[in-house]
């Protein structure tokens, strides 16, 4: 029997599952920041909080309408999606030609605010949800316990990845999109609808962040502080990744996830701080980041 | 970040009709977790608590003009020394109340022991603030590491767990907490296995957990707080390890996690805490007050003992009509403390109150009667037994 630094094989090869499940929601978070900021060239700091709101929306369509969570995976996504394209209607796409910042600073602000909203309403203390019926429960994997949920949270978010990830590189849409992001007055005089085009990609951003609420609902508990806490994470694995790359950004999830979770075994202390140290050797070698383009 | 700073109440003095004059003029500062993880166990709460205590305590007719302001110290240690030197430096602030997070606490100590001033502190935890950090300017008045660690830790033992894994936060608290209760089950016969150590506050603990879970330690004790100990309770339960014959010590639990986890995770739990609303008739109708000014939600212990301390730092007020801050202290160390939430006790010499503590178990989902009746008491602490004895703290304050 081998040993690797003093942590039995089994021991590790469950701590890397784990890190592949903390993966999944870093990729399906980068994932959609990868989006927006692609496609958007919008820094969008909301995404934190919109995660969170997805989270609370299966919360409220249980309490206060009765509906479960497989119903909640479609519908809280589309609510809270349907928000983010009111805020890009009506604020976000003002600052389209503004610089960076302005964009930082409103979904900034907009972040702030629906959390406030949230946690005069709910405190933080968190709220419980639990893991549906069907998930619950878990394997024996001879190396380790597998809950049911963790591993449908894996595979629903690599389906969503790689869904994503085809739509937008392989497909007739995913290409007006990219055109329309390199050259918008061009792919305009073509007849397409540009603002209506950029307006659903930011509500499908959106829409991804709120999925990945709804799946992490029953895990951690659901509270207005929520998306505070992963949204850094998050920034800097889009940021590894290269900003705005789509296959970047989930690679860098699932791979950032995968480090993290062998720190909490070898060096528990620095868990939340190894993606930054990442970041910056990343930015000294590659400033574009691993997969992003020099401008 | 935006320092969030309210002005709360200051309408006491001179406005009712007969009311002596003004004698003493005392700002209170209520400092703590206003929008992280201790949000709901201090937070807003804590400021209502002292607001009560003023008011219960009829401040304005006695000839003593109080006024309340509150900010949020984000948990960091920085923030919160920024915010008190502000307070004491300019702001003519006497007295800053709560303080949850060790770290925070522990440098809100020393500058209100440089500044003269006084600090009564409920919210943190670490017992350094009587030992060898302590400091005639503080009172440490709600609980503390070490009575945390005797009454769980020694229940656990007791009940034949005595191998043990400590989840700590990686903090002051989280390691005062881990080295007090280790010290607890190492004098009972038991063993610690091993200890983890995560960043605070943290997100996911299924790593630790797993980690816990090949120690096969008997218990898993969980040295931190707040968000932290939900999520550790919740991803324990998602992860077998409770069905895999480990138990869980919640090390520091309030009413506020019980209610977040809902009784079906949390059921079962042992854990140790100072005050529960529904002890006696005291305590059932302050807390009824309490919910009434604060959105239904039942005080925590942590915000009773705000109440509790600022009470008696009024009377000790009350009874010199003077704020001079070592006057004030020696009078509150010298009358013995009396009020609905924690009964008679007694400030010490070295800044530590000590009342009775209590060993509750959580209900069954089954056993509860209604919203928020969650605990049945396993034991009470007597007083005397509750604190570490005055001599093994190292504290300089105490002679002898």
């Amino acid at each position: 029997m081998f040993e690797l630094l003093g942590i039995p094989p089994q021991a590790l090869f469950g701590q890397l599952l784990l890190g592949l499940i903390n993966g999944s929601f870093y990729a399906m978070l980068s994932l959609g920041l990868a989006v927006i900021f692609g496609l958007l060239n919008i820094i969008n700091f909301t995404h934190g909080a919109q995660y969170m709101m997805g989270a609370f929306a299966a919360w409220m369509l249980l309490n206060y309408a009765g509906i479960g969570y497989w119903w909640a995976l479609l519908l809280a996504p589309v609510a809270v999606g349907a928000i983010g394209v009111a805020m890009e209607r009506l604020l976000i796409s003002r600052l389209y030609d503004l610089d960076h910042l302005y964009g930082l600073l409103l979904t900034f602000g907009l972040a702030l605010i629906f959390q406030g909203l949230l946690q005069n309403q709910y405190g933080v203390s968190g709220l419980p949800y639990d893991i549906p019926e069907a998930l619950s429960g878990g394997r024996n994997l001879g190396f380790m316990f597998l809950p049911n949920y963790r591993a449908w949270v894996v595979v629903a978010s690599l389906a969503v990845c790689i869904a994503t990830w085809f739509v937008i590189e392989k497909t007739r849409l995913g290409a007006y999109l990219r055109a329309a992001t390199e050259n918008p007055t061009l792919v305009q005089a073509f007849g397409i609808n540009v603002p209506r085009l950029v307006m659903l990609t930011y509500g499908f951003g959106v829409g991804l962040a709120a999925l990945a609420g709804v799946l992490a609902a029953p895990i951690y508990s659901v509270n207005p502080i929520m998306g505070a806490d992963i949204i850094i994470v998050v920034f800097a694995v889009v940021v590894i990744g290269g900003m705005g790359s789509i296959l970047g950004s989930i690679v860098t999830g699932f791979a950032l996830g995968l480090i993290e979770g062998l720190t909490k075994v070898f060096y528990p202390e620095a868990a939340a701080t190894v993606i930054f140290v990442i970041m910056v050797i990343v930015l000294l070698v590659k400033p574009a980041g691993l997969f992003g383009r020099t401008a | 970040m935006t320092v969030k700073k309210l002005l709360l109440a200051t309408a006491f003095a001179g406005m009712l009709a007969g009311a002596a004059h003004a004698e003493v003029a005392i700002k209170i500062g209520v400092m703590n977790d206003r929008s992280g993880i201790y949000a709901d166990v201090a937070g807003e709460g804590s400021v209502v608590a002292a607001r009560m205590a003023v008011e219960d305590f009829k401040a304005a007719e006695k000839g003593i003009k109080v006024e309340i302001i509150s900010a949020d110290h984000q948990n960091k240690p920085d923030i919160g020394s920024n915010i008190v030197r502000q307070w004491y430096d300019n702001d003519g602030v006497d007295v800053v109340a709560d303080v949850p997070t060790s770290s925070v606490a522990l440098a809100v100590n020393q500058i209100t022991k440089d500044k003269n001033k006084i600090f009564l502190v409920s919210g943190a935890a670490a017992s350094d603030l009587t030992g060898a950090q302590c400091s005639p300017n503080t009172a440490h008045w709600t609980y503390d590491t070490w009575s945390l660690a005797h009454g769980t830790g020694s229940a656990m033992v007791r009940k034949g767990g005595d191998t043990w894994f400590f989840l700590t936060a990686d903090y002051a608290f989280g390691h005062a907490l881990e080295r007090d209760t280790g010290n607890v089950v190492k004098a009972a016969g038991g063993k610690v296995v091993g200890t983890v150590r995560h960043p605070f506050p943290g997100r996911d603990f299924s790593s630790f957990l797993l980690q816990a879970q090949a120690s096969k330690a008997k218990v898993i004790g969980l040295a931190n707080a707040g968000g932290d100990t939900i999520n550790s309770i919740k991803q324990a339960a998602e992860f077998g390890i409770t069905q895999g014959g480990q138990n869980l010590a919640g090390l520091l639990m309030f009413i506020a996690d019980v209610h977040a986890l809902s009784l079906k995770t949390a059921q079962g739990l042992v854990l140790t805490e100072a005050f529960y609303w529904d002890l006696n008739d005291g305590t059932r109708a302050w807390s009824k007050r309490f919910a009434e000014k604060h959105g239904g939600k039942m005080p925590t212990m942590v915000q009773a003992g705000v109440y509790s301390s600022v009470l008696h730092y009024l009377k000790a007020v009350d009874a010199l009509k003077s704020k001079d801050a070592a006057k004030v202290m020696a009078k509150m160390k010298e009358m013995p403390t009396d009020d609905p939430l924690f009964g008679k006790g007694q400030l010490r010499a070295d800044g530590r109150k000590i009342h009775d503590m209590y060993l509750f178990e959580v209900k069954k989902p089954q056993e509860s009667k209604g919203a928020w009746d969650y605990y049945k008491l396993l034991a009470t602490i007597p007083a005397a037994e509750a604190f570490r004895p005055l001599k093994d703290g190292g504290c300089p304050l105490v002679k002898g």
